[in-house]
């Protein structure tokens, strides 16, 4: 067993100083290697990391959502619905819901208004996200005008500042009263956004959703469990669809490294010429390129990732967070949780270092089998 | 087809191994019908080169199969949401008919290709490569399964659609609950932990019995095929249970996450390598009477035989520990 050991170290010894003796051929090698494995880990730990997020943040969401629709597009729901909704079995609770989107042409924002269910404000007074707050220069105490539905501006004074803590969520957020809200966007009284139902047990869910279709034709449930599915589906599809794009760079850098490979300057065929000829064998020689082989992935493969980790974590990724994020959400600035499971490390693995593998078996083993006198003749 | 990066990168993989196998496979039946060790020609000479080639590429086949296999796995359960019913995956790999067969090939073609690293070893100890045909007969044998994993695996990504909302309709009305295919399948406990601890012990005893007198080959062979089997099977039946510390909780899939320690790789790590050394040592047998190999197959074996009761004495110590720890109390 120390025979082994100390045959490996030796070969190692032997490699790495035959890389470094080598350091532009094997520098630009390990550099696109590097930047590969740097921007695929990048997209898959962004689209992971948030993927978790938009579970933690739906996993205090209703269960069951209920809209209404009418020649297919996004109507109102008349309160009395609740009343009814409530009486089917299973249902704990049924709340309307009063929300929407403001566009403020001035400061060409979109913000968010919502009535909470606990503590609205009164009416006259609202809470307001840090985003806005930032934006427009306004805190607590502070009047703040927004023009309503029929563009007549409406002033209220600013009770809280939501804090940082969930900036993601809330950035962009207003909370007001009932009475304000109904006078803001001009939703009569006895309508509501959309309802949201309190379920208990998750196998009633789907009977529960075919009972309000029954109930209400037009209406529209929405479960959690298919939002949720619906984020993880949408985050898988954007990160497969860039590396599916990005297939084309791995491509070319597995032909990148085939060439380097394949083209053995005079000096490695003599190198190898001579260790044969002093008595190494073939299988040495494979090893030995085993061995290059496990030294550049590896350095790529953790340079690669920890740059990405950073880059992720650290910048929000600066370099290609609209593809991912989506155009129309976001402004604030956020950090991600930082997370990273096996089945990432072993994706990225299977994307980067197995193509490169692939493609050095055959080279490393013209270069393993070249005949000692050939080369030095 | 789910454009996911897991899905994407075990179809790349398989694509590239798939391609590999038939290369090597193309190799070994010109070696296969023209390799005559007496011969000096330079075909001679250039078929010895490249066995070296294909040994390499079988060498990191297995690494990558068996990568993947854990990979397929994590991917299965990563992306069970997509799927009504399914909680985790067992309920994926049940989204169609090919789940399962992708997830067998994988385990059937690493386990070939133990088998013939081990006839590699052997064959590269005598001097006259005396176990060239057999070696490459097994690597023909190999391919088409390869083959076979790579395009059923194709048919199982293809045909998985995630049911997610439309824009016209919310709520889908899809069938009820997937993943009670194992609640049914499992044994019932007392058979299983009978029959797991007699195969369990018999291994071993034969194992033992050949690493100390060189005796009982075949039978530590038959052996170790039946308690890879049966041990699947308790796993289904009642390890997982423990592990869960929950008396319903059949699936043997997710002891490999991080909520239960990752111990499940260990766990299939050590059964597989027990599996491949003990059905080996039976797989060289036959060749014991070959004059160059007269002296290294019973080594070998010895060594095998050895190291397959190390694994299974491992993974039995870990079994047991995990059902000691449990707070799930069963008779």
């Amino acid at each position: 067993m120390a025979n082994v050991i100390e045959h490996h170290r030796h070969i190692i010894d032997f490699t790495l100083s035959s890389l470094l003796r080598r350091k532009g051929k094997n520098g630009a090698l390990l550099l696109v290697y590097a930047v590969i494995v740097f921007i695929l880990a990048s997209v898959l730990f962004f689209s992971h990391a948030l993927r978790r997020e938009a579970n933690l943040a739906l996993s205090e969401s209703p269960e069951i959502i209920v809209q209404r629709t009418m020649a297919g597009r996004y109507q109102t729901v008349p309160i009395f619905w609740s009343d009814r909704i409530r009486t089917i079995n299973g249902v704990i609770s049924v709340r309307p819901r009063l929300w929407g989107y403001q566009y403020d042409s001035v400061f060409q924002a979109n913000y968010t208004l919502t009535v909470p269910a606990e503590h609205p404000p009164e009416p006259g007074s609202i809470d307001i996200g840090s985003g806005i707050s930032r934006m427009r220069g306004a805190y607590p105490g502070d009047i703040i005008s927004f023009a309503g539905h029929d563009g007549l501006p409406r002033s209220f004074t600013i009770r809280n500042v939501i804090d940082h803590e969930s900036e993601l969520l809330t950035s962009d957020l207003i909370l007001l009263s009932d009475k304000d809200y109904r006078d803001f966007s001009g939703i009569p009284a006895d309508q509501a956004t959309d309802l949201t139902l309190r379920v208990r047990n998750p196998r009633e869910y789907s009977t529960i959703a075919e009972k309000i279709t029954r109930m209400f034709p037009e209406a529209r449930p929405i479960l959690r469990t298919e939002i949720l599915r619906t984020y993880d589906a949408l985050f898988g599809w954007r990160s497969g669809l860039i590396i599916v794009i990005f297939s084309a760079a791995i491509f070319a850098f597995a032909v990148f490294a085939w060439d380097k490979a394949t083209g053995l300057s005079a000096e490695e065929r003599r190198e190898i010429g001579i260790l044969k000829a002093v008595g190494w064998e073939t299988s040495d020689i494979l090893l030995m390129k085993f061995w290059e082989g496990i030294v550049l992935s590896l350095t790529a493969f953790l340079v690669g990732t920890i740059l990405a980790y950073a880059h992720v974590f650290y910048t929000s990724v600066a370099l290609f967070a609209p593809v991912l994020k989506g155009w129309s959400t976001l402004y604030p600035v956020f950090r991600l949780t930082p997370f990273i499971d096996l089945g990432q490390v072993a994706t990225l693995f299977f994307l980067t270092v197995v193509p490169y593998t692939v493609t050095t078996i055959i080279p490393s083993w013209r270069a393993a089998t070249i005949d000692p006198d050939a080369v030095m003749r | 087809m789910i454009l996911n990066p897991g899905i994407l990168a075990l179809f790349i993989t398989s694509l590239l191994i798939s391609l590999m196998t038939i290369y090597a496979a193309c190799h070994g039946i010109q070696i296969l019908r023209r390799w005559d060790i007496a011969s000096g020609s330079e075909l001679q000479l250039i078929l010895e080169r490249r066995t070296y080639l294909i040994s390499t590429i079988v060498t990191y086949f297995l690494a990558f199969q068996l990568v993947s296999l854990f990979l397929f796995i994590q991917t299965a359960d990563s992306i069970c949401h997509l799927f009504v019913g399914a909680m985790c995956a067992v309920g994926t790999l049940t989204v169609n008919s090919f789940g399962y067969p992708t997830l067998l090939l994988k385990v059937l073609t690493f386990i070939i290709a133990g088998l013939w690293l081990i006839l590699n070893y052997a064959d590269n100890r005598g001097y006259d490569y005396p176990l060239i045909r057999a070696k490459y007969l097994l690597l023909l044998i190999l391919a088409p399964f390869v083959l076979a994993e790579t395009v059923v695996q194709c048919f199982y990504f293809f045909g998985l659609t995630p049911d997610i909302i439309t824009s016209c309709c919310g709520t889908l009305y899809s069938q009820s609950a997937r993943g009670i295919a194992s609640e049914i399948l499992a044994l019932p406990v007392i058979p299983a932990k009978i029959l797991f601890s007699v195969s369990m012990l018999a291994t071993c005893a034969a194992g033992m019995r050949l690493f100390l007198n060189g005796k009982g080959v075949y039978r530590l062979a038959a052996l170790s095929g039946i308690t890879f089997v049966v041990s699947i099977i308790s796993m289904i039946s009642f390890i997982s249970l423990y592990i869960y510390e929950m008396p319903s909780h059949h699936c043997p899939f997710c002891i490999v996450q991080k909520e239960y320690g990752y111990v499940g790789y260990p766990l299939y790590l050590l059964l597989l390598s027990g599996t491949v050394l003990g059905l080996g040592v039976g797989l060289l047998q036959p060749f014991r009477n070959k004059k160059s190999l007269e002296h290294i197959i019973p080594a070998i074996q010895q060594k095998c035989a050895g190291a397959a009761v190390v694994a299974f004495v491992l993974f039995t110590s870990i079994v047991s520990w995990q059902i000691l720890v449990s707070s799930l109390k069963m008779l």
